[in-house]
Parts: structure tokens; sequence; C-alpha cells
């Protein structure tokens, strides 16, 4: 069996499952809020932190934020793996896709946390 | 030696991707992971379009007043497309993982299925957002 300590449970399964429950995920919540988007023409502040600010959101928010970093680390370790690599890259590959892995994890936790901590204070 | 060993073998055929047309499928699943790497950046504009919005009375102001400028509204436009997009094409791609229309014609209508409603619905976001 193949592993890998960058990818996110060392075990192309679990990945796979994750990847896909996580979409399930996320194109729920997009749905959602779209559906919120296109009943309410009339936006203002007032109903948007209503609807965010809900606790039925402010959990499936919080899925959404985590769901978001499980499937896009997945996704970006598959793009990397796939393409930072010695035949493209030269001998040097693996430091450049470890450099563009923290790039990826940098951003996903500055997304997480900021997304938490938005939602959360709502 | 062992006769085996002495068997032709497969010849590697190194082509650059430059030097022969895609099938649609194909560049249906490349667009797939442009979108995906694309929209890895376009989450966090609209994680600040929301965190603004949120925020107070005068964020929202802000926020709505950034989207009034062309600009700012094709990149919203772009993101959201990319979205329907990547959205519809993983739809797709689940179906696949449980062998449901998984022949080559039926995968091959579904890829054109998914392009066109794509097209149709970033389009009716752009009517919806302009």
């Amino acid at each position: 069996m193949v592993t890998n300590v960058t990818s996110l449970t060392r075990s192309g399964l679990s990945d796979f499952v994750i990847q896909r429950v996580s979409a399930a995920v996320l194109t729920l919540y997009t749905l959602c809020v779209v559906g919120f988007f296109l009943a309410t023409p009339e936006m203002t502040h007032a109903k948007l932190l209503a609807y965010f600010g809900s606790t039925p959101m402010l959990l499936f928010s919080t899925l959404m934020v985590l769901s978001t970093a499980a499937h896009a680390w997945i996704g970006m370790w598959t793009v990397g793996t796939d393409y930072i690599r010695d035949h493209y890259f030269g001998k040097h590959s693996t430091s450049f896709r470890m450099v563009y892995q923290a790039g990826c994890a940098t951003i996903l936790f500055v997304y997480v946390a900021w997304a938490l901590k938005l939602f959360w204070s709502l | 030696m062992s006769s085996a060993s002495k068997k032709e073998r497969p010849v590697y055929i190194s082509v650059s991707p430059f030097e022969f047309a895609f099938p649609f499928t194909a560049l249906a699943s490349i667009a797939h992971r442009i979108t995906g790497v694309l929209l890895f950046l376009g989450i966090g504009y609209l994680l600040w379009l929301l965190s603004v919005a949120l925020e107070s009375e005068a964020g929202f102001a802000q926020a709505t007043s950034a989207l009034a400028a062309p600009f700012a509204k094709l990149v919203l436009w772009g993101v959201l497309s990319m979205l329907i997009y990547h959205i519809l094409a993983g739809v797709k791609h689940m179906f696949l993982d449980f062998h449901v229309g998984d022949t080559f014609q039926a995968a091959t209508s579904a890829t054109y299925a998914v392009v066109g409603l794509s097209v149709l619905l970033a389009l009716a976001t752009g009517a919806w957002l302009w």
C-alpha cells in the first residue's frame, strides 16, 4: 500500500471518501445559501445577520468550514502530487511540493480561523 | 534470459498535451480541476465579502457598493460560475463513482449535459447579478 505523509489520512481510500462526503456537504450548503438569496430579493444587513446567526446555520457553517478545509486539502494535494514531480520540476520537485503544500496549509488555516471567528461571533 | 523478457515490450510514447486534440470529456475533466484550484482562492473572496457584509450596517453598504463596480461584479460572477461548474461536474463524478451511467455513451452525454447546464446557470447568475 502506498502511503504518503502529506495526504490527509495517509490512505487513498479514506481521502476518497472524505473528498466525496465533504463535497456533498458543500453542495448542500451552497444550495441552502443560494436558496436564501433567491428567496430574499431585498437583502438587508439584518436579514443576512438573522440567517447566518441562527443556530442551525451556525452549525451548518461550521461543518461547511471544516468540509472546505478537508476538501480543498485533498484536492490541492492531488493536483500538487500530479504536477509537481521530477518529470516536470527536476530533482528538487519534492522541495517545491513541500513549499506548495505549506502554502496551501497556511491559506486553509487562515480561512478556517477567519471563518470560524466570523460565524461564532455573530 | 527468459523468453518473456525478450518479448516486445510496450513502447512508452511521450506525448505533450499540445500534440493531440483532447476529447470533450477530457477537457471537461481538466476544467473541473482548474475550477477547483481557482475556487481555492475564490472561496477567500466569498469569505471576505460575507465577513464585510455581516460586520455591520456600514459594512453591508460597503460590500454592496464594492459589488456595484463592474470588475468586482465580474469577479463574483466568475467565482460563482466556477462554483456552479465544479459542483455539477462533481455530482456527475459521484454518479460515475456509483457506476451510474458509467458507459462511454452515457458519460459523454452526461458531460455535455453538465457543461450545457453550467452555461445556462452561469448566464442566469449573470442576469441575477446585473
